[in-house]
């Protein structure tokens, strides 16, 4: 049997929702029979394969890194889950949009800094006017709140799209838990 | 109405002024209620749930969130239940998918208007609104946030108000009103940029009125009322005073 190509990836979260997924624990062994992951933080891939099976976003659309991460994880995979609150609402990256782009910058790496007074401009992705969620930039097919989603809820949505079908994690997991 | 008092007592006697009963169906089941009970009120007497989130059992209904809708046959207008009285004959749909469909788009733009992070909010695994997400199948939010940006008022000795968090329920302004008598509470604005302000939009330190029972924190849907020194999801809200006090006001009226 084939195994399933599943991509993961992190945008503007915590790695939390990577965390809880990890939580599952003995389980992971069961699944990588199961499971290609072609792509994730966990996996020492760095360029997007083509021919995802299942691609998990976890974190908010913050930056034009993440929406590009974003857009080519939709165009190559067949299924794609908002993974955890900051992919479903934009959760705690969120909260800089009552603010300026450049007030964030500015509280974060001026105000607040000891070592010096310089905003950065190369390396680090550049911040766009608001952290989105995944669904405002692209089709989602599966919503999977939670902060994080408990690991067996993790499994069994896994477990359940294995199988072809789409489980509603209503009442198993919920915004903030 | 009213009557003086020697006379009221004679218009409560019900072989005097007996209290109209009617039938009518919610859902297809038949169902008696008194003129002046809502159809809300018949609802929950007769096991048929229908979410609320301003609605507090001993609270005056204000009709301020609009979950409560139900169809009313022959009415193109979804009616809320919590404000409409029944009448003779009347048909009910309280689950119909259109419904549905409404009270879950309400909830989702209760939360597009402000900022609701329960990840980080002292009500998280406390919350009215919280819970209703999941009364009402609601996985995500299907339209902009709005982002808009609302104040934080710490400046009482040991309750907090983060208008980040309110629904503009009314329940605080009701409470404050109706069981507290004192009315610092109320509102300020239009819309969605309506804010519950206490006195006359002073801070709620410095109000002149403000007896400090809390009871509006107790009665808050969600975080926005809180208890100083509770951190992420440790404000749970005590309401059992309600139904309690709200008899004994009852009674010393009469």
């Amino acid at each position: 049997m084939s195994r399933l190509r599943v991509a993961t990836t992190w945008l503007d979260g915590c790695s939390g929702c990577h965390m809880s997924f990890l939580d599952i624990d003995e389980k992971l062994i069961e699944l990588s029979e199961r499971i290609e992951l072609v792509y994730s933080p966990l996996v020492d891939q760095k360029i997007i394969p083509e021919n995802i099976d299942l691609a998990l976003i976890e974190g908010a659309v913050s930056s034009e890194s993440d929406r590009e991460e974003a857009l080519t994880l939709r165009a190559r995979s067949k299924v794609l889950v908002s993974f955890g609150d900051c992919a479903v609402t934009a959760n705690v990256p969120g909260m800089r949009n009552q603010f300026k782009v450049q007030d964030v910058l500015s509280r974060a790496y001026i105000e607040n800094s000891t070592s010096g007074n310089v905003l950065p401009s190369v390396f680090v992705p550049k911040l766009i006017e608001y952290a989105r969620p995944v669904h405002e930039y692209v089709t989602v097919d599966l919503f999977l709140p939670g902060c994080p989603p408990p690991a067996d809820v993790i499994l069994s949505t896994l477990n359940e799209l294995l199988e072809g079908r789409f489980p509603i994690p209503i009442g198993k997991t919920r915004f903030g838990a | 109405m009213r009557y003086p008092a020697f006379l009221q007592r004679i218009a409560d006697r019900a072989d005097v002024q007996p209290a109209r009963v009617l039938t009518f169906s919610i859902n297809g089941q038949d169902v008696s209620a008194r003129e002046d009970e809502t159809i809300l009120a018949v609802a929950r007497e007769n096991g048929i749930p229908i979410p609320t989130l301003c609605h507090l059992d001993g609270l005056s209904e204000r009709g301020a969130c609009r979950l409560c809708i139900v169809e009313i046959k022959g009415s193109p207008k979804l009616s809320p239940a919590c404000v409409t009285l029944p009448r003779q004959d009347m048909e009910v749909i309280t689950n119909s998918d259109r419904v549905l469909d409404y009270r879950r788009k309400i909830l989702e733009l209760l939360f597009t208007e402000r900022n609701h992070v329960c990840s980080v909010c002292v009500s998280n695994g406390h919350c009215d609104l919280q819970a209703l997400t999941i009364e009402l199948g609601m996985t995500h939010v299907h339209y902009d946030y709005l982002h808009s940006q609302h104040t934080v008022d710490a400046s009482h000795e040991r309750f907090s108000v983060d208008h980040n968090r309110c629904v503009l329920c009314q329940r605080c302004v009701r409470v404050c009103d109706e069981i507290e008598g004192a009315h610092t509470w109320d509102v300020m604005g239009r819309g969605h940029l309506s804010k519950v302000i206490t006195d006359l939009n002073q801070p709620w330190g410095e109000s002149t009125t403000c007896t400090g029972c809390g009871k509006c924190v107790q009665v808050c849907p969600t975080g926005a009322l809180s208890e100083k020194g509770k951190s992420v999801a440790e404000m749970t809200k005590k309401r059992q005073f309600l139904p309690y006090l709200k008899l004994m006001r009852g009674e010393e009226q009469k």
